[in-house]
């Protein structure tokens, strides 16, 4: 993200359009200009953090003085199928159901 | 044209599900279960406001590989989220480790056929946490999602491109499951997907006078060892085909993500450089980072047992063969049960035949009735019987088919003592001279013929001996100690003459 401070209010709209289909969002033309100026605005806000001069601090992944937080191997109950299934937008029996995944490559990995 | 010639670099990464009861951040049951969406809590749905807490037997799991195959255990160590939109993932993000892996570089030696060995470096090996499973069903217009499989941790391991042929490909696969089932971090079954192997592989040409290295392809989700060498075997050849027919796009390519189909036995392209996912890895501001002392490392490396290769060295040093060896080395409750028998009685040989001989057989037997696994250690018999019984087999006690009746009788039978049962079955050997003289007189007596072959053609001499050594043997009902026996039929013919 270090780059994306520099360029902050000249953020293109190719680079809307590409974080939103990371995004698997569908922008109309409206759409893109009104975030690529909505995300301008938010880089610009957290470049000001650029300012601060970090030379003699060490790098750090988090702000809360603790570390190894951790528990045991231990079975908890999972939680009842209606519950599992209760949000769900689509499902069939105990599965959750989405729009058939042709490409078996786009996951991750 | 005539094939050039050329070197194949080999890399892999490897994903191992680590065998712990619960999830790698989460409390839900791990492992494998026939109910979809049983084994799923908040955390694994991803639902606001939970909180993901680290498993800290993933964590020793983890480090236990990592001791195993030689790597630096990082002093800390952090998790990152890798972000991706898919169905398998209700997250949208994958927590894995990124620029901290818990494993650092390492080396395990890879033992090869011909009895030499390689080194094979280790870059790194990492936690994070495995994604659902989507079903396809044929004409269904949706995709069925259980994440009974998410959030079950993964230890991923990447290798540097140090193996050189399909076959060490294989080799490494099999020898690092072995050394996963030992530690009891997995029980490595393929078919449940517990490992799932992604070479990376290109290739090193020779022509004109230099080397051109060919874009790098990396083939994925491979869950058996013959799938990992056929699909390195057809890659190799695509990739000089490519090489042979337009050398410029071979080499420029850029590296590429394969799948493999085992019924065309083919590779297919999956995904370009162009088209690579954008992962935005940023530290999980979920999880506090770990640190690891050298106390809990070295608690880690005391429980990582003797491996399969240091076990390997000793029994051909205990003079096993190394089929013998490979044999009882393949389960390490076997290899255990082995160690336990030669510790009481130091007969390494004759233990090995007896696990080897009746055990295997007897184990062979059930597991085709239960059509399910059964190892030799699985029987009832234990480390002292084996030892017992081999000693039997040492002094004379028993002969070697007697020794397999007894052992027959130890599987599932009242008695326990081999001594007992042997006396009982009547497999005790007589070993009393003045009994087995009568019966070397009364097959000499009885066979003419062969007693005047012996003495009068150096031509059957050993055929009419072994004819008169099976008489005594019929006389004794079996129980005559051979070699007594031979010893006495030799001195008795060479006096008579």
């Amino acid at each position: 993200m270090g780059k994306a401070s520099t360029m902050h209010e000249s953020l293109s709209a190719n680079q809307v359009e590409h974080v939103a289909k990371l995004s698997r969002l569908k922008l109309s033309e409206s759409d893109v200009e009104r975030y690529r100026k909505q995300l301008s605005g938010i880089l610009d806000y957290v470049a000001q953090l650029q300012e601060v001069d970090v030379a003699d601090q060490e790098p750090m992944s988090h702000p809360l003085p603790l570390h190894s937080v951790m528990r045991d191997d231990v079975v908890e109950p999972s939680l009842p199928i209606t519950a599992v299934l209760q949000n769900a937008p689509s499902k069939s029996g105990a599965f959750f159901t989405v729009p058939k995944v042709l490409d078996p490559s786009a996951g991750g990995g | 044209m005539t094939e050039p010639e050329y070197k194949v670099l080999i890399g892999m990464e490897i994903h191992v599900q680590l065998a712990t009861a619960s999830k790698m951040f989460t409390g839900a049951a791990s492992g494998y279960s026939e109910e979809p969406n049983t084994q799923v809590d908040g955390v694994v749905l991803g639902l606001p406001g939970v909180l993901p807490v680290i498993n800290r037997r993933a964590v020793e799991m983890a480090m236990m590989v990592g001791v195993a195959l030689g790597c630096q255990i990082a002093s800390q160590t952090k998790w990152d989220r890798k972000s991706y939109y898919y169905p398998d993932l209700p997250k949208n993000y994958q927590i894995s480790q990124y620029d901290q892996p818990l494993c650092g570089v390492g080396s395990v030696e890879l033992d090869m056929p011909d009895g030499s060995s390689k080194t094979i470096r280790i870059r790194r090996a990492h936690l994070e946490e495995d994604a659902g499973k989507l079903l396809h069903e044929a004409g269904q217009p949706v995709s069925l999602v259980d994440l009974n499989r998410a959030g079950t941790p993964l230890l991923e391991i990447v290798t540097e491109p140090d193996l050189n042929s399909p076959e060490e490909a294989r080799l490494f696969g099999e020898q690092l499951r072995q050394i996963c089932r030992y530690l009891g971090v997995s029980q490595g079954i393929m078919q449940q997907g517990h490992m799932r192997f992604e070479p990376n592989i290109n290739l090193h040409i020779s022509a004109d006078g230099r080397v051109y290295k060919t874009a790098i392809s990396e083939i994925k989700n491979l869950n058996s060892f013959r799938s990992v060498e056929r699909a390195c075997q057809y890659e190799i050849q695509r990739q000089l085909a490519e090489f042979m027919t337009d050398r410029q796009s071979a080499m420029q390519a850029g590296k590429s993500t394969r799948g493999w189909d085992d019924d065309k036995g083919c590779t297919t392209l999956q995904r370009s450089k162009e088209e690579a996912h954008d992962y935005r890895y940023f530290p999980d501001p979920d999880l506090v980072p770990l640190h690891v002392d050298t106390h809990w490392v070295e608690r880690v490396r005391l429980q990582v047992p003797e491996l399969p290769a240091a076990r390997k060295q000793r029994y051909l040093q205990m003079g096993l063969a190394m089929k013998e060896a490979a044999a009882l080395l393949e389960d390490r409750a076997v290899s255990d049960l082995f160690d336990a028998a030669v510790k009481i009685r130091p007969l390494p040989k004759r233990i090995a035949n007896l696990m080897l001989g009746p055990a295997a057989k007897i184990a062979n037997a059930r597991a085709g009735d239960l059509a399910a696994t059964v190892r030799i250690s699985d029987l009832e018999v234990t480390a002292d019987q084996y030892a017992k019984l081999a000693g039997m087999m040492e002094d004379g006690t028993v002969s070697a088919s007697a020794a397999s009746t007894v052992f027959e009788s130890l599987c599932g039978g009242e008695e326990k003592d081999p001594q007992v049962i042997a006396e009982r079955l009547g497999l005790v050997q007589i070993r009393d001279t003045g009994a087995t003289q009568a019966w070397v007189d009364a097959a000499i007596a009885h066979n003419p013929q062969a007693v005047s072959d012996f003495k009068n053609n150096p031509k059957k001499k050993q055929a009419s001996l072994g004819f008169l050594r099976g008489a005594v043997m019929k006389l004794s009902q079996g129980k005559a100690d051979p070699k007594l026996v031979g010893e006495l039929l030799e001195k008795t013919l060479e006096k008579d003459s």
